[in-house]
Protein backbone atom coordinates (compact mmCIF):
# COMPACT_ATOMS: atom_id res chain seq x y z
CA UNK A 1 0.00 0.00 0.00
CA UNK A 2 2.78 2.68 0.78
CA UNK A 3 5.56 3.18 -1.17
CA UNK A 4 8.62 5.81 -1.07
CA UNK A 5 8.05 8.74 -3.68
CA UNK A 6 10.51 7.97 -6.46
CA UNK A 7 12.11 11.35 -6.37
CA UNK A 8 13.43 11.10 -3.01
CA UNK A 9 16.22 9.52 -2.02
CA UNK A 10 17.13 6.11 -2.62
CA UNK A 11 16.39 3.04 -0.35
CA UNK A 12 19.26 2.29 0.65
CA UNK A 13 19.38 1.25 4.68
CA UNK A 14 18.26 -1.96 5.39
CA UNK A 15 16.43 -2.60 8.54
CA UNK A 16 14.26 -5.77 9.68
CA UNK A 17 10.78 -5.17 10.42
CA UNK A 18 9.26 -8.06 12.31
CA UNK A 19 12.65 -9.97 10.82
CA UNK A 20 11.89 -9.57 7.60
CA UNK A 21 14.70 -6.81 5.95
CA UNK A 22 13.42 -3.60 4.38
CA UNK A 23 15.14 -1.29 3.04
CA UNK A 24 14.62 2.57 3.26
CA UNK A 25 16.12 5.82 2.95
CA UNK A 26 18.63 7.64 5.10
CA UNK A 27 16.70 9.74 6.96
CA UNK A 28 13.81 8.12 6.96
CA UNK A 29 11.58 7.17 10.35
CA UNK A 30 11.26 3.15 11.67
CA UNK A 31 7.45 4.38 11.18
CA UNK A 32 8.10 4.34 7.72
CA UNK A 33 9.91 1.29 7.72
CA UNK A 34 7.11 -0.06 9.13
CA UNK A 35 4.12 1.63 6.78
CA UNK A 36 6.62 0.14 3.68
CA UNK A 37 6.71 -3.91 5.07
CA UNK A 38 3.33 -3.86 4.84
CA UNK A 39 2.38 -5.18 8.13
CA UNK A 40 -1.28 -5.12 9.11
CA UNK A 41 -0.31 -3.73 12.86
CA UNK A 42 2.61 -2.41 14.81
CA UNK A 43 0.91 -2.16 18.15
CA UNK A 44 -2.31 -4.02 19.78
CA UNK A 45 -3.70 -1.50 22.42
CA UNK A 46 -2.66 -2.60 26.38
CA UNK A 47 -6.73 -2.62 27.12
CA UNK A 48 -8.82 -3.63 24.90
CA UNK A 49 -6.36 -5.79 22.24
CA UNK A 50 -7.08 -3.31 19.12
CA UNK A 51 -4.55 -3.37 16.33
CA UNK A 52 -2.49 -0.04 15.48
CA UNK A 53 -0.52 1.31 12.84
CA UNK A 54 1.67 4.59 12.71
CA UNK A 55 -1.49 7.61 12.07
CA UNK A 56 0.13 11.10 12.81
CA UNK A 57 3.77 10.76 11.54
CA UNK A 58 4.76 13.72 14.40
CA UNK A 59 4.42 12.45 18.03
CA UNK A 60 1.57 12.80 18.90
CA UNK A 61 -1.43 9.61 18.72
CA UNK A 62 0.92 7.02 20.10
CA UNK A 63 -0.35 4.42 17.40
CA UNK A 64 3.13 3.47 16.44
CA UNK A 65 4.78 2.34 19.78
CA UNK A 66 7.38 -0.76 18.54
CA UNK A 67 9.52 -2.47 20.20
CA UNK A 68 12.75 -0.93 18.16
CA UNK A 69 16.40 -2.49 18.76
CA UNK A 70 14.75 -4.08 21.96
CA UNK A 71 13.50 -1.38 23.84
CA UNK A 72 9.86 -1.71 24.17
CA UNK A 73 7.47 1.42 23.62
CA UNK A 74 8.92 3.53 21.34
CA UNK A 75 7.43 6.11 19.13
CA UNK A 76 8.73 4.58 15.86
CA UNK A 77 7.69 8.32 13.91
CA UNK A 78 10.11 9.59 15.94
CA UNK A 79 13.00 6.94 15.99
CA UNK A 80 15.67 7.92 12.59
CA UNK A 81 16.36 4.21 10.96
CA UNK A 82 20.16 3.09 11.05
CA UNK A 83 21.35 0.12 8.95
CA UNK A 84 20.37 -3.31 11.16
CA UNK A 85 18.12 -1.59 13.27
CA UNK A 86 15.33 -4.57 14.58
CA UNK A 87 11.63 -2.94 14.92
CA UNK A 88 9.05 -5.41 16.49
CA UNK A 89 5.51 -5.37 17.23
CA UNK A 90 4.52 -3.81 20.22
CA UNK A 91 2.21 -6.23 21.91
CA UNK A 92 0.32 -4.62 24.27
CA UNK A 93 1.49 -3.05 27.47
CA UNK A 94 4.80 -3.31 27.56
CA UNK A 95 7.14 -5.61 30.52
CA UNK A 96 8.22 -3.28 32.85
CA UNK A 97 10.30 -5.80 34.90
CA UNK A 98 11.77 -8.67 32.92
CA UNK B 1 -34.38 36.73 64.01
CA UNK B 2 -31.14 37.34 62.85
CA UNK B 3 -29.87 37.82 58.77
CA UNK B 4 -26.59 38.48 57.53
CA UNK B 5 -26.27 39.44 53.66
CA UNK B 6 -22.91 39.40 52.62
CA UNK B 7 -20.72 39.49 49.31
CA UNK B 8 -17.99 38.10 48.51
CA UNK B 9 -15.02 40.68 47.57
CA UNK B 10 -14.45 39.27 43.92
CA UNK B 11 -17.73 37.98 43.04
CA UNK B 12 -20.90 40.94 42.21
CA UNK B 13 -22.61 41.08 44.64
CA UNK B 14 -26.41 40.79 44.32
CA UNK B 15 -26.61 41.77 40.14
CA UNK B 16 -29.93 43.63 39.87
CA UNK B 17 -30.48 40.95 37.09
CA UNK B 18 -30.67 38.21 40.05
CA UNK B 19 -33.43 39.95 41.73
CA UNK B 20 -35.45 39.64 38.72
CA UNK B 21 -34.85 36.06 37.74
CA UNK B 22 -36.43 33.25 40.11
CA UNK B 23 -35.34 31.47 42.63
CA UNK B 24 -34.46 27.99 43.02
CA UNK B 25 -35.69 26.27 46.11
CA UNK B 26 -34.78 23.01 47.62
CA UNK B 27 -34.15 21.08 50.40
CA UNK B 28 -30.75 21.32 50.45
CA UNK B 29 -27.37 23.32 48.76
CA UNK B 30 -24.07 21.96 48.44
CA UNK B 31 -21.69 24.74 47.09
CA UNK B 32 -18.15 22.61 45.61
CA UNK B 33 -18.54 19.98 43.36
CA UNK B 34 -15.31 17.93 43.25
CA UNK B 35 -14.67 14.53 45.62
CA UNK B 36 -16.11 16.57 49.20
CA UNK B 37 -19.19 18.06 47.73
CA UNK B 38 -19.93 15.21 45.36
CA UNK B 39 -20.20 12.21 47.54
CA UNK B 40 -22.07 14.58 49.88
CA UNK B 41 -24.67 15.34 47.56
CA UNK B 42 -24.76 11.59 46.37
CA UNK B 43 -25.76 10.82 49.97
CA UNK B 44 -28.23 13.59 50.07
CA UNK B 45 -30.02 12.47 47.46
CA UNK B 46 -29.92 8.91 48.66
CA UNK B 47 -31.94 9.90 51.73
CA UNK B 48 -34.17 11.26 49.58
CA UNK B 49 -33.05 14.97 49.69
CA UNK B 50 -33.95 17.64 46.87
CA UNK B 51 -30.32 18.29 46.35
CA UNK B 52 -28.68 21.19 44.48
CA UNK B 53 -24.84 20.70 43.72
CA UNK B 54 -23.29 24.54 42.89
CA UNK B 55 -19.84 24.35 41.72
CA UNK B 56 -17.34 26.72 39.46
CA UNK B 57 -16.60 26.59 35.86
CA UNK B 58 -12.95 24.78 34.45
CA UNK B 59 -10.66 27.76 35.95
CA UNK B 60 -11.50 26.53 39.71
CA UNK B 61 -8.44 24.83 41.83
CA UNK B 62 -9.39 21.09 41.80
CA UNK B 63 -7.29 19.00 44.12
CA UNK B 64 -9.97 16.16 42.83
CA UNK B 65 -8.74 16.46 39.39
CA UNK B 66 -5.00 16.50 40.27
CA UNK B 67 -4.59 13.91 43.20
CA UNK B 68 -3.33 10.75 43.49
CA UNK B 69 -5.93 7.59 44.23
CA UNK B 70 -4.78 6.47 47.01
CA UNK B 71 -7.43 4.93 49.81
CA UNK B 72 -4.80 5.58 52.45
CA UNK B 73 -5.38 4.64 56.12
CA UNK B 74 -2.02 3.39 58.12
CA UNK B 75 -0.60 6.80 59.24
CA UNK B 76 -3.68 8.80 59.17
CA UNK B 77 -4.34 10.11 62.66
CA UNK B 78 -0.73 10.11 64.81
CA UNK B 79 -1.87 11.72 68.08
CA UNK B 80 -5.54 12.32 66.55
CA UNK B 81 -6.94 8.44 67.05
CA UNK B 82 -10.79 9.71 65.82
CA UNK B 83 -9.21 10.84 62.55
CA UNK B 84 -7.89 7.01 62.34
CA UNK B 85 -11.15 5.81 63.20
CA UNK B 86 -12.76 8.03 60.61
CA UNK B 87 -11.20 7.04 58.23
CA UNK B 88 -10.83 3.11 58.73
CA UNK B 89 -14.52 3.61 58.54
CA UNK B 90 -14.15 5.45 55.24
CA UNK B 91 -11.63 2.41 54.14
CA UNK B 92 -14.97 0.16 55.28
CA UNK B 93 -16.94 2.06 53.33
CA UNK B 94 -15.78 2.20 50.18
CA UNK B 95 -16.36 -1.65 48.51
CA UNK B 96 -20.31 -0.63 49.29
CA UNK B 97 -19.81 2.84 47.67
CA UNK B 98 -18.11 1.60 45.19
CA UNK B 99 -20.83 -1.48 44.34
CA UNK B 100 -23.22 0.83 44.79
CA UNK B 101 -21.90 3.12 42.06
CA UNK B 102 -21.43 0.69 39.78
CA UNK B 103 -24.87 -0.27 39.61
CA UNK B 104 -26.02 2.79 39.50
CA UNK B 105 -23.52 4.23 36.69
CA UNK B 106 -21.70 1.10 35.24
CA UNK B 107 -18.16 2.96 35.92
CA UNK B 108 -15.88 0.71 37.55
CA UNK B 109 -13.91 3.54 40.45
CA UNK B 110 -11.23 0.59 40.07
CA UNK B 111 -10.71 0.36 44.00
CA UNK B 112 -8.64 -2.41 45.17
CA UNK B 113 -7.58 -2.61 48.74
CA UNK B 114 -4.76 -5.44 49.27
CA UNK B 115 -3.24 -3.11 51.67
CA UNK B 116 -0.18 -1.09 51.72
CA UNK B 117 3.19 -0.43 52.23
CA UNK B 118 5.47 2.80 53.36
CA UNK B 119 8.84 2.51 51.77
CA UNK B 120 12.22 3.20 54.26
CA UNK B 121 15.10 4.10 52.17
CA UNK B 122 17.57 4.74 55.41
CA UNK B 123 17.48 2.95 58.60
CA UNK B 124 16.37 6.29 59.93
CA UNK B 125 13.48 6.56 58.00
CA UNK B 126 12.78 2.81 59.34
CA UNK B 127 12.87 3.72 62.77
CA UNK B 128 11.18 6.62 62.53
CA UNK B 129 8.28 4.75 60.99
CA UNK B 130 8.34 2.26 63.08
CA UNK B 131 8.44 4.71 66.35
CA UNK B 132 5.29 6.43 64.76
CA UNK B 133 3.31 3.46 63.73
CA UNK B 134 3.46 2.01 67.27
CA UNK B 135 2.45 5.14 68.90
CA UNK B 136 -0.52 5.36 66.77
CA UNK B 137 -1.02 1.11 67.63
CA UNK B 138 -1.19 2.77 71.54
CA UNK B 139 -3.23 5.49 71.04
CA UNK B 140 -5.72 3.23 68.94
CA UNK B 141 -6.37 1.71 72.22
CA UNK B 142 -9.37 -0.95 72.07
CA UNK B 143 -9.82 0.15 68.72
CA UNK B 144 -6.41 -1.82 67.20
CA UNK B 145 -4.08 -1.07 64.77
CA UNK B 146 -2.81 -3.86 62.45
CA UNK B 147 0.40 -3.28 61.26
CA UNK B 148 3.82 -4.33 60.47
CA UNK B 149 7.21 -3.09 60.12
CA UNK B 150 9.25 -5.37 57.39
CA UNK B 151 12.70 -5.95 56.45
CA UNK B 152 14.35 -5.87 53.21
CA UNK B 153 13.99 -9.73 52.45
CA UNK B 154 10.50 -10.19 53.33
CA UNK B 155 9.71 -7.31 51.33
CA UNK B 156 11.75 -8.20 48.38
CA UNK B 157 9.22 -11.05 48.54
CA UNK B 158 5.85 -8.96 48.26
CA UNK B 159 7.29 -6.46 46.06
CA UNK B 160 8.82 -6.95 42.24
CA UNK B 161 12.39 -5.83 41.62
CA UNK B 162 12.74 -3.67 44.65
CA UNK B 163 15.61 -1.66 45.06
CA UNK B 164 19.09 -2.16 46.95
CA UNK B 165 18.18 1.21 48.67
CA UNK B 166 14.97 -0.23 50.58
CA UNK B 167 15.61 -0.90 54.16
CA UNK B 168 11.89 -2.32 54.77
CA UNK B 169 8.72 -0.82 55.56
CA UNK B 170 5.60 -0.61 57.06
CA UNK B 171 2.77 -2.40 55.99
CA UNK B 172 -0.97 -2.47 57.19
CA UNK B 173 -4.58 -4.15 55.73
CA UNK B 174 -6.43 -1.57 55.50
CA UNK B 175 -4.66 0.28 52.38
CA UNK B 176 -5.65 0.45 48.51
CA UNK B 177 -6.39 2.68 45.96
CA UNK B 178 -8.52 3.99 43.28
CA UNK B 179 -9.04 5.77 40.04
CA UNK B 180 -10.21 9.25 41.76
CA UNK B 181 -11.30 10.44 38.18
CA UNK B 182 -13.71 7.43 37.93
CA UNK B 183 -14.88 8.04 41.29
CA UNK B 184 -15.97 11.57 40.71
CA UNK B 185 -17.52 10.61 37.45
CA UNK B 186 -19.53 8.30 39.22
CA UNK B 187 -20.73 10.47 41.85
CA UNK B 188 -21.61 13.06 39.65
CA UNK B 189 -23.56 11.00 37.13
CA UNK B 190 -25.13 8.64 39.91
CA UNK B 191 -26.37 11.89 41.74
CA UNK B 192 -27.94 13.70 38.40
CA UNK B 193 -29.33 10.51 37.82
CA UNK B 194 -30.72 9.91 40.51
CA UNK B 195 -32.58 13.32 40.06
CA UNK B 196 -29.91 15.36 41.93
CA UNK B 197 -29.43 19.05 40.15
CA UNK B 198 -25.72 19.87 39.12
CA UNK B 199 -25.54 23.70 38.22
CA UNK B 200 -22.11 24.05 37.01
CA UNK B 201 -20.68 27.62 36.40
CA UNK B 202 -22.55 28.78 39.68
CA UNK B 203 -19.64 30.04 41.67
CA UNK B 204 -21.40 31.27 45.11
CA UNK B 205 -20.55 35.12 44.90
CA UNK B 206 -23.23 36.55 47.62
CA UNK B 207 -26.22 36.09 49.06
CA UNK B 208 -28.14 35.83 53.12
CA UNK B 209 -28.16 33.77 56.00
CA UNK B 210 -30.54 32.78 58.52
CA UNK B 211 -31.11 30.03 60.67
CA UNK B 212 -32.48 27.26 58.76
CA UNK B 213 -32.95 29.46 55.97
CA UNK B 214 -29.76 29.85 53.13
CA UNK B 215 -30.53 31.77 49.95
CA UNK B 216 -26.87 32.22 47.41
CA UNK B 217 -26.40 33.98 44.19
CA UNK B 218 -24.45 33.04 41.72
CA UNK B 219 -24.08 33.70 37.74
CA UNK B 220 -26.33 30.87 37.31
CA UNK B 221 -29.19 32.24 38.98
CA UNK B 222 -30.28 32.55 42.60
CA UNK B 223 -30.61 29.40 45.08
CA UNK B 224 -32.54 29.00 48.12
CA UNK B 225 -32.91 26.30 50.88
CA UNK B 226 -33.02 25.75 54.60
CA UNK B 227 -29.80 23.74 54.54
CA UNK B 228 -26.61 24.63 53.32
CA UNK B 229 -22.97 22.19 52.96
CA UNK B 230 -19.85 24.13 52.16
CA UNK B 231 -17.78 21.91 50.15
CA UNK B 232 -15.67 24.01 48.14
CA UNK B 233 -12.17 23.39 48.77
CA UNK B 234 -10.26 26.37 49.26
CA UNK B 235 -13.07 28.03 48.38
CA UNK B 236 -14.14 27.31 52.27
CA UNK B 237 -12.08 29.84 53.13
CA UNK B 238 -13.90 32.89 52.12
CA UNK B 239 -17.48 31.33 52.05
CA UNK B 240 -17.24 29.78 55.56
CA UNK B 241 -17.22 33.01 57.86
CA UNK B 242 -20.59 34.60 56.39
CA UNK B 243 -22.01 31.46 57.38
CA UNK B 244 -20.57 31.56 61.08
CA UNK B 245 -18.23 29.13 60.37
CA UNK B 246 -14.80 29.08 60.22
CA UNK B 247 -12.44 26.87 57.61
CA UNK B 248 -8.92 28.48 58.00
CA UNK B 249 -8.02 26.12 54.58
CA UNK B 250 -4.83 26.56 52.96
CA UNK B 251 -3.38 25.18 49.68
CA UNK B 252 -0.39 23.12 49.45
CA UNK B 253 1.27 22.01 46.10
CA UNK B 254 1.88 18.57 45.34
CA UNK B 255 3.08 17.19 42.01
CA UNK B 256 2.89 14.28 40.38
CA UNK B 257 4.53 12.08 37.43
CA UNK B 258 2.79 9.31 35.45
CA UNK B 259 4.63 6.96 33.25
CA UNK B 260 3.53 4.70 30.05
CA UNK B 261 1.22 1.74 30.56
CA UNK B 262 3.12 -1.43 31.60
CA UNK B 263 1.78 -5.20 32.23
CA UNK B 264 1.01 -5.49 35.74
CA UNK B 265 4.01 -5.88 38.18
CA UNK B 266 2.99 -4.00 41.53
CA UNK B 267 0.77 -6.19 43.98
CA UNK B 268 -0.30 -3.39 46.13
CA UNK B 269 0.28 0.81 46.52
CA UNK B 270 2.76 2.52 48.51
CA UNK B 271 2.59 6.04 49.75
CA UNK B 272 4.22 7.89 46.39
CA UNK B 273 4.45 4.67 44.16
CA UNK B 274 1.31 3.23 42.98
CA UNK B 275 0.49 0.97 39.61
CA UNK B 276 -3.57 1.88 37.84
CA UNK B 277 -5.69 -0.53 36.45
CA UNK B 278 -4.84 0.56 33.19
CA UNK B 279 -1.10 -0.01 33.63
CA UNK B 280 0.00 3.34 33.97
CA UNK B 281 2.76 4.02 37.43
CA UNK B 282 2.03 7.16 39.39
CA UNK B 283 4.90 8.68 41.56
CA UNK B 284 4.40 11.23 43.59
CA UNK B 285 3.65 13.38 45.19
CA UNK B 286 5.37 16.60 46.95
CA UNK B 287 4.47 18.34 49.36
CA UNK B 288 4.49 22.60 49.06
CA UNK B 289 4.26 25.57 50.86
CA UNK B 290 3.62 27.79 47.98
CA UNK B 291 0.22 29.53 47.89
CA UNK B 292 -2.04 29.45 44.62
CA UNK B 293 0.70 28.82 42.41
CA UNK B 294 0.08 25.22 40.57
CA UNK B 295 2.83 25.60 38.29
CA UNK B 296 5.14 22.73 38.23
CA UNK B 297 9.18 22.89 38.79
CA UNK B 298 11.85 20.63 37.75
CA UNK B 299 14.17 19.61 40.70
CA UNK B 300 11.01 18.94 42.86
CA UNK B 301 10.03 16.48 39.99
CA UNK B 302 13.14 15.14 39.76
CA UNK B 303 13.41 14.69 43.31
CA UNK B 304 9.99 12.32 42.72
CA UNK B 305 11.64 10.31 40.10
CA UNK B 306 14.77 9.67 41.91
CA UNK B 307 13.22 8.67 45.49
CA UNK B 308 10.79 6.28 42.73
CA UNK B 309 13.96 4.75 40.80
CA UNK B 310 15.52 3.98 44.02
CA UNK B 311 12.84 2.22 45.46
CA UNK B 312 12.14 0.08 41.82
CA UNK B 313 14.74 0.75 39.51
CA UNK B 314 13.28 -0.62 36.54
CA UNK B 315 10.99 2.30 36.69
CA UNK B 316 13.63 4.76 35.39
CA UNK B 317 13.31 2.42 31.89
CA UNK B 318 9.62 3.45 31.83
CA UNK B 319 8.80 6.74 30.02
CA UNK B 320 7.20 9.59 31.63
CA UNK B 321 4.30 10.40 29.79
CA UNK B 322 2.19 13.03 31.77
CA UNK B 323 2.88 15.42 34.60
CA UNK B 324 0.79 17.94 36.75
CA UNK B 325 0.88 19.75 40.41
CA UNK B 326 -2.62 20.38 42.12
CA UNK B 327 -3.11 21.71 45.16
CA UNK B 328 -4.26 20.06 48.39
CA UNK B 329 -7.06 21.72 50.75
CA UNK B 330 -5.01 21.66 54.35
CA UNK B 331 -6.38 22.93 58.18
CA UNK B 332 -3.80 23.97 59.89
CA UNK B 333 -3.43 20.41 61.75
CA UNK B 334 -3.49 18.48 58.66
CA UNK B 335 -7.22 16.83 59.67
CA UNK B 336 -10.27 16.92 58.42
CA UNK B 337 -12.52 19.79 59.27
CA UNK B 338 -16.71 19.19 59.52
CA UNK B 339 -19.27 21.58 61.51
CA UNK B 340 -22.82 22.86 61.90
CA UNK B 341 -22.71 26.50 62.76
CA UNK B 342 -23.89 27.41 65.93
CA UNK B 343 -25.13 31.00 65.04
CA UNK B 344 -26.91 29.58 61.50
CA UNK B 345 -27.70 26.01 62.19
CA UNK B 346 -28.43 24.41 58.79
CA UNK B 347 -25.23 25.11 57.74
CA UNK B 348 -22.18 22.63 57.50
CA UNK B 349 -18.72 23.06 56.64
CA UNK B 350 -16.55 19.61 55.34
CA UNK B 351 -13.22 19.90 54.35
CA UNK B 352 -10.52 17.49 54.03
CA UNK B 353 -6.83 17.00 52.21
CA UNK B 354 -8.01 12.93 51.67
CA UNK B 355 -11.36 13.74 49.77
CA UNK B 356 -10.95 10.09 48.16
CA UNK B 357 -10.10 8.09 51.06
CA UNK B 358 -12.86 9.86 52.86
CA UNK B 359 -15.39 9.42 49.72
CA UNK B 360 -16.61 6.78 51.15
CA UNK B 361 -17.36 7.98 54.63
CA UNK B 362 -18.93 11.27 53.22
CA UNK B 363 -21.34 9.63 51.12
CA UNK B 364 -22.24 7.18 53.39
CA UNK B 365 -22.01 8.50 56.98
CA UNK B 366 -21.86 12.16 57.34
CA UNK B 367 -24.46 12.71 54.34
CA UNK B 368 -27.08 10.73 56.80
CA UNK B 369 -25.88 13.12 59.42
CA UNK B 370 -26.43 16.39 57.60
CA UNK B 371 -29.97 14.88 56.61
CA UNK B 372 -31.25 14.46 60.30
CA UNK B 373 -29.51 17.75 60.48
CA UNK B 374 -27.13 16.93 63.67
CA UNK B 375 -23.76 15.81 63.26
CA UNK B 376 -22.81 12.97 65.92
CA UNK B 377 -20.44 13.19 68.44
CA UNK B 378 -17.84 11.37 66.92
CA UNK B 379 -16.94 14.50 64.48
CA UNK B 380 -16.94 16.78 67.70
CA UNK B 381 -12.99 16.81 67.62
CA UNK B 382 -13.23 17.87 64.04
CA UNK B 383 -15.04 21.11 64.72
CA UNK B 384 -13.13 24.22 63.73
CA UNK B 385 -13.49 25.09 67.70
CA UNK B 386 -10.02 23.14 67.65
CA UNK B 387 -8.40 26.33 66.39
CA UNK B 388 -10.17 28.60 68.72
CA UNK B 389 -8.12 27.07 71.56
CA UNK B 390 -5.45 30.13 72.89
CA UNK B 391 -1.93 28.75 72.59
CA UNK B 392 -0.32 28.54 76.11
CA UNK B 393 1.97 31.71 76.94
C1 LIG C 1 -1.20 16.20 44.60
C2 LIG C 1 -2.35 15.70 45.42
C3 LIG C 1 -2.39 14.35 45.78
C4 LIG C 1 -3.46 13.87 46.53
N1 LIG C 1 -3.51 12.54 46.81
C5 LIG C 1 -4.58 12.04 47.47
C6 LIG C 1 -4.69 10.64 47.70
O1 LIG C 1 -3.83 9.85 47.29
N2 LIG C 1 -5.77 10.18 48.40
C7 LIG C 1 -6.73 11.03 48.88
O2 LIG C 1 -7.65 10.57 49.53
N3 LIG C 1 -6.66 12.35 48.65
C8 LIG C 1 -5.61 12.87 47.96
N4 LIG C 1 -5.54 14.22 47.72
C9 LIG C 1 -6.55 15.09 48.30
C10 LIG C 1 -7.83 15.14 47.54
O3 LIG C 1 -7.60 15.39 46.19
C11 LIG C 1 -8.67 16.26 48.16
O4 LIG C 1 -8.89 15.99 49.51
C12 LIG C 1 -10.01 16.38 47.53
O5 LIG C 1 -9.91 16.44 46.15
C13 LIG C 1 -10.68 17.62 48.04
O6 LIG C 1 -11.91 17.71 47.40
P1 LIG C 1 -12.80 18.98 47.56
O7 LIG C 1 -14.06 18.64 46.90
O8 LIG C 1 -12.81 19.43 48.96
O9 LIG C 1 -11.97 20.13 46.79
P2 LIG C 1 -11.83 20.50 45.25
O10 LIG C 1 -11.52 19.35 44.41
O11 LIG C 1 -10.86 21.64 45.21
O12 LIG C 1 -13.25 20.97 44.83
C14 LIG C 1 -13.80 22.16 45.32
C15 LIG C 1 -14.84 22.59 44.34
O13 LIG C 1 -15.51 23.70 44.89
C16 LIG C 1 -15.75 24.63 43.87
N5 LIG C 1 -15.87 25.96 44.47
C17 LIG C 1 -14.92 26.68 45.12
N6 LIG C 1 -15.42 27.85 45.52
C18 LIG C 1 -16.72 27.87 45.13
C19 LIG C 1 -17.77 28.84 45.26
N7 LIG C 1 -17.60 30.00 45.89
N8 LIG C 1 -18.98 28.53 44.72
C20 LIG C 1 -19.18 27.33 44.07
N9 LIG C 1 -18.22 26.40 43.95
C21 LIG C 1 -17.00 26.67 44.47
C22 LIG C 1 -14.57 24.49 42.95
O14 LIG C 1 -14.92 24.87 41.66
C23 LIG C 1 -14.26 23.00 43.01
O15 LIG C 1 -14.90 22.28 41.99
C24 LIG C 1 -4.48 14.74 46.97
C25 LIG C 1 -4.44 16.08 46.60
C26 LIG C 1 -3.40 16.56 45.82
C27 LIG C 1 -3.39 17.99 45.43
S1 LIG D 1 2.46 7.92 14.41
FE1 LIG D 1 1.51 9.14 15.88
S2 LIG D 1 2.96 9.17 17.48
FE2 LIG D 1 3.96 8.08 15.94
Amino acid sequence: MFRARPEVRPATVEVFVEGSPVLVPEGATAAAAVLLAGLPAIRETPVTGSPRLPLCQMGVCFDCLAEIDGIPNRQACMVTVAPGMRIARQHGAREALR
Amino acid sequence: MERQAWALVDGPAMAPSHASMQTRGSDVIVVGGGLVGAAIAHGLRGEGLDTVLLDEGDIAFRASRGNFGLVWVQSKGFGAPWYQRWTRGSAGEWPGLAADLAARTGIDTALQQPGGVHLCLSEQEFEDRGRRMAQMQVEAGNFGLEYRMIRRDELAEMLPGLGPSVVGASWSPYDGHASPLALLQALHRAFTEAGGAYVPNAKVTGGTAAPNDFRVETAAGTFAAPRIVLAAGLGNADLAPVFGLNTPVRPQRGQILVTERARTVLPMPCTTIRQTGEGTIMLGDSMEEVGFDTRQSPPVMAQVAQRAALSFPWIAELNIVRAWSALRVMAPDGLPIYDQSERFPGAFTANCHSGVTLAGAHARLLAPMIARGVLDPVLDPFSAKRFDVPRAA
